[in-house]
């Protein structure tokens, strides 16, 4: 029998996502060469260090308009509601792989992530553009300078291991990767992930 | 320079662990003593500077005031920066500080620099920027105490004042000092120094400046350019010249603490990954269920 599937991401929400996910990628080997003494070498990967350097910031911007626009495809489906709360409480329990809650297209886990997210690109970008040189950095004094330094570094290592985790969770909740990958996700998967968005999605009930 | 590269004690964006060669670190530390009390301001020295290290600042415009050009840059390592100052008595002194590179005991510069040794400190104390690999970023500019360090437009790198370090090498004493007509910068090993600005300092309280003392910032470890100073009590009086500078927390937060701090967060979320992977397995969701739901789905229609 023909395996059953569900739309979840179209075709320009994946493109959205990998270019996002692209830019993270280079930002984070560019930027944990410039925080960690012992990375420096990955600054090669861009050429030389002062390309990387110079790279960073440009494709900082890109990766936060790229983020902005699927901050604007998914706010609304990113509020926390009481079911999120029983996941989030019941955490222990969904990471045995038992599902937890009547969740909806995001689970606790998911939305928070998302806000985690949000709140390290706004930091990031705007301490980023204190500290871009030679464009920015000039117009802000030195202690300001500083702060930002350390509240982009701060930023940047919290949204790794965040990644880290967003990650893992694709690879552990099988079928997941398909979604952003295809675009598709089964009707078992759905069903058992996020059992009232496949309602929504079928009108059929769980 | 290459000729000293075996006196480097410290080097930035490197690890203790992996120190730089070291085999002369027994080296004297050397000092310039700025004796501010007999600076008369021709700034002979800006000059000198220039001319030894070979570097043509644009001619800027007359601001009103002595000072020129108005501010260190990448082309201009040492300014005279004149302050006007009354003292209890209503008399007029007029402070005329020689301002540039400290060359900090433990300076902020090198702390903050990613780029493994861009930034690199010799056994005599004199800190130096090796161009061709600073990376431009400006975290030196961040990291410095003393606000010292310039960006260059043309090649976006950060350059200062090198305590002419090539001219050490060979034996003579920064082009400052040479040139310097009232003797007001001199140049020696740090404890001759000392003892000269001693000298100079009982001299000045003899002479009523009761406050005159030294200027080598314990907060940065001592310094390698000190000042005899009239109000050593004061230091700000001397175009801000900061009473106790110190490498600021955040950089040290941001170079110290949040390293380790890192390290183990992005490890412990590795390491969960891997873990739960190999006891918990993936979660899957099983289709034959899918298929007997739909199927007795089917027939209930």
């Amino acid at each position: 029998m023909k395996e059953q599937l569900i739309q979840r991401y179209s075709a320009a929400e994946r493109i959205n996502h990998w270019v996002v996910a692209w830019c993270f990628i280079f930002l984070a080997i560019s930027g944990l060469a410039f925080f960690y003494p012992a990375f420096f070498w990955l600054t090669g990967i861009f050429g030389t260090p002062q390309l990387a350097r110079i790279v960073h910031p440009f494709i900082g911007v890109v990766m936060f308009l790229g983020f902005a626009r699927q901050f604007f495809r998914y706010y609304h489906h990113n509020f926390i509601n009481k079911e999120d709360v029983k996941w989030m409480k019941a955490v222990g329990e969904v990471m045995k792989g038992n599902e937890v809650g009547d969740i909806g297209r995001y689970n606790g886990g998911q939305k928070g992530m998302f806000w985690l997210m949000v709140g390290c690109m706004v930091v990031l970008m705007a301490t980023g553009f204190i500290a871009w040189r030679p464009y920015f950095a000039g117009l802000f004094p030195i202690p300001v300078i500083r702060l930002a330094l350390l509240l982009h570094a701060s930023a940047a290592l919290a949204l790794i291991a965040g990644i880290i985790v967003h990650v893992y969770a694709a690879i552990w909740v099988q079928g997941t990767i398909r979604a952003m990958a295809e675009g598709v996700v089964t009707h078992a998967w759905a069903k058992k992930h996020h059992p009232r968005w496949f309602r929504e999605m079928t009108g059929r009930k769980s | 320079m290459s000729m000293q590269s075996q006196d480097i004690i410290r080097r930035s964006a490197t690890s203790g662990l992996t120190p730089p060669p070291q085999v002369r670190d027994h080296k004297l530390e050397v000092a310039k003593l700025i004796d501010v009390s007999i600076c008369i301001g021709c700034k002979g020295c800006q000059v000198a500077c220039s001319e030894w290290n070979d570097i043509r600042d644009e001619v800027g415009h007359n601001h009103g005031v002595y000072d020129n050009p108005v501010d260190l840059s990448a082309k201009s390592w040492t300014v005279m920066r004149f302050a006007e100052h009354q003292d209890e008595g209503g008399r007029l002194q007029w402070l005329i500080r020689k301002d540039g590179c400290m060359h900090c005991a433990d300076p902020g510069c090198l702390k903050a620099c990613p780029s493994p040794g861009a930034i690199i400190q010799y056994a005599n104390g004199v800190v130096d920027f090796q161009s061709e690999q600073c990376i431009g970023c400006g975290y030196c500019v961040a990291g410095c105490p003393f606000n010292v360090p310039r960006i260059n437009k043309d090649d976006n790198k950060a350059y200062k004042c090198t305590l002419c370090s090539d001219r050490l090498a060979v034996g003579q004493e920064p082009s400052c000092v040479k040139t310097c007509p009232t003797g007001a910068i001199q140049f020696g090993t740090k404890e001759d120094m000392k003892q000269v600005a001693a000298q100079r300092i009982k001299d000045l309280q003899a002479r009523g400046f009761k406050n005159a003392g030294l200027y080598d910032p314990e907060g940065v470890g001592g310094t390698h350019v000190m000042y005899v100073l009239h109000h050593a009590d004061r230091p700000e009086l001397y175009s801000n010249l900061p009473k106790d500078p110190q490498i600021s927390t955040t950089v040290s937060l941001w170079k110290g603490m949040l390293k380790p701090l890192a390290t183990i967060g992005i490890a412990a979320a590795g390491l969960f990954g891997f873990l739960h992977y190999t006891t918990v397995g993936p979660n899957r969701a099983e289709e034959e269920d899918e298929h007997e739901q739909h199927e007795t789905e089917e027939v209930s229609k």
